[in-house]
């Protein structure tokens, strides 16, 4: 058997990232789509000065005694979690998520400390600039934010009569994806709305990272409704018991 | 202090505006309010940012609840016959590409040129810019939902927005908790008034100037 992505475990996973890294990860709101193992792993590694990209980083843990204001799945953590520990200097997010009394994340008490870097990109751009560091596209035009404060500093260009803004592929470290089936290819298949970034960000860093639920024998999936083909994954780590 | 309609009703109002056959993608607030309101005739699909189209309604049971299934403000939803999951830059490309026929946002402000400022008030914390800015600038139609005034009594229909944008020329009709305003080529046209509201009276509370429509009737609700 000369192929096979799946490590031992979340820790031998994330063992190589780096101070300094650039890690984008998967997941949006309470969805079951966050690679909390791979994240709690980050977390135990110590590494420091990240760069964390995702849509929303996260709330983290809710302080002692108290209790979340949104439902999360068993054993859920999200980026928040790096935050909170002081691991991550720049956060690059599409929704850093609500600052209500009681609904506060971490990214804001640190952003309002100077102790981290906040970047906003709207959501599809995001989504997009992370798609072009796969695909190899070098940059592309969107009318997406011409004519806003996200225009500035960048080439514009007016394309069928409209302002279009040139934005640049957003290359990364690693990706820390999360998905439900994978075999030993590390193709992937996803749940519902917990698929949202991670089939993106698979394969747009050097080194693709998944958690999974469960690793079945090849041919378990059906090639018809595999989401991620295996050529993007890196490894793959194993969930024990679905947690 | 006049009667001005409550979330729920500008959330129906909304509704009224959903056609037969239409893909809706609705934001945070009033505007996920108006699921509730599809008139029975009419068949919808809704889109959410996170990769969904053709989701069914929030559960209204607990052991309904699926974590691999929500909409884009992070509630629950339900399945639906039909329903597809794709990821996020397929559901941008839904957007962007101009396949969203309709899409309802909330503001904060918004000018008469149809300007849209909804996502930070350019003091304090970040915003949250997440999907609305694409949105505002590749759905086919753009309805906006809000307050007519500030909770400190100052328009948020002005000349011209003082808030960062969210997309420039955007917005084709605004519901207000007073009023249904129409983006034309002439301009904003008053087309329908809450029960009890006087036309100089909205025009009180809004910067520029409103053409009142040859039609104008009072909201129906």
């Amino acid at each position: 058997m000369s192929i096979n992505k799946v490590v031992g475990s979340f820790d031998e996973a994330v063992a190589d990232i780096f101070d300094g890294a650039v890690i984008l990860m998967g997941g949006f709101g309470p969805a079951n789509g966050t690679p909390s193992n791979l994240l709690r792993a980050v977390a135990k590694l110590g590494v420091k000065n990240l760069t964390l990209v995702a849509n929303t980083p996260g709330f983290g843990r809710p302080a002692p005694g108290t209790k979340s204001f949104r439902k999360t799945p068993p054993n859920y953590d999200d980026g928040g979690l790096l935050i909170q520990s002081g691991q991550v200097s720049k956060v690059i997010c599409a929704f850093p998520g609500m600052s209500r009394p009681g609904m506060t994340a971490p990214l804001h008490e640190k952003w309002e400390a100077r102790e981290l870097e906040v970047e906003m990109i709207p959501q599809g751009t995001l989504a997009e600039r992370i798609r072009a560091a796969k695909a190899g596209v070098s940059a592309f035009f969107i009318p997406t934010g011409a004519g806003t404060v996200f225009e500035e500093g960048k080439e514009t260009r007016v394309i069928d009569g409209r302002n279009n803004v040139l934005e640049y592929p957003l290359k990364a470290d690693f990706a820390l994806i999360r998905a439900h089936k994978a075999d030993r290819y590390g193709n992937l298949v996803y749940q519902g709305t917990s698929r949202n970034f991670n089939p993106v960000m698979a394969g747009a860093s050097r080194v693709t990272i998944a958690e999974v639920d469960e690793l079945v024998s090849l041919g378990g999936l059906d090639p018809e409704a595999i989401v991620t083909p295996g050529i993007y994954v890196d490894r793959v780590a194993v969930r024990q018991n679905g947690v | 202090m006049k009667a001005r309609l409550d979330e729920q009703t500008m959330a129906l109002r909304v509704a009224r505006e959903f056609k037969d056959g239409m893909i809706i993608n609705l934001g945070f607030g009033i505007p996920t309010l108006a699921a509730n309101f599809i008139p029975e005739d009419k068949e919808v699909l809704f889109h959410a940012e996170n990769g969904c189209l053709g989701y069914g309604p929030m559960p209204t049971t607990e052991e309904e609840e699926n974590f691999h299934l929500v909409n884009a403000t992070g509630t629950f939803a339900t399945h639906k016959p039909g329903m597809c999951f794709f990821d996020h830059a397929e559901s941008f490309s839904m957007i962007r590409g101009r396949h969203i026929d309709l899409c309802v946002l909330g503001g904060l402000q918004v000018s008469e040129k149809g300007d849209l400022a909804n996502w930070v008030t350019g003091v304090g914390r970040p915003g949250n810019i997440g999907g609305a800015m694409d949105l505002a600038f590749g759905a086919h139609h753009l309805i906006v939902v809000m307050t007519h005034i500030t909770k400190e009594d100052e328009p948020k229909i002005l000349k011209q927005c003082t808030y960062p944008l969210t997309a420039p020329r955007c917005v084709n009709l605004i519901i207000t908790d007073i009023a249904v305003i129409d983006f034309t080529p002439d301009g904003l046209v008053l087309r329908e008034k809450a029960p009890g509201w006087e036309v100089d009276e909205i025009q009180a509370l809004t910067e520029p100037k409103l053409k009142i429509s040859d039609d104008l009737k009072q909201m129906e609700i």
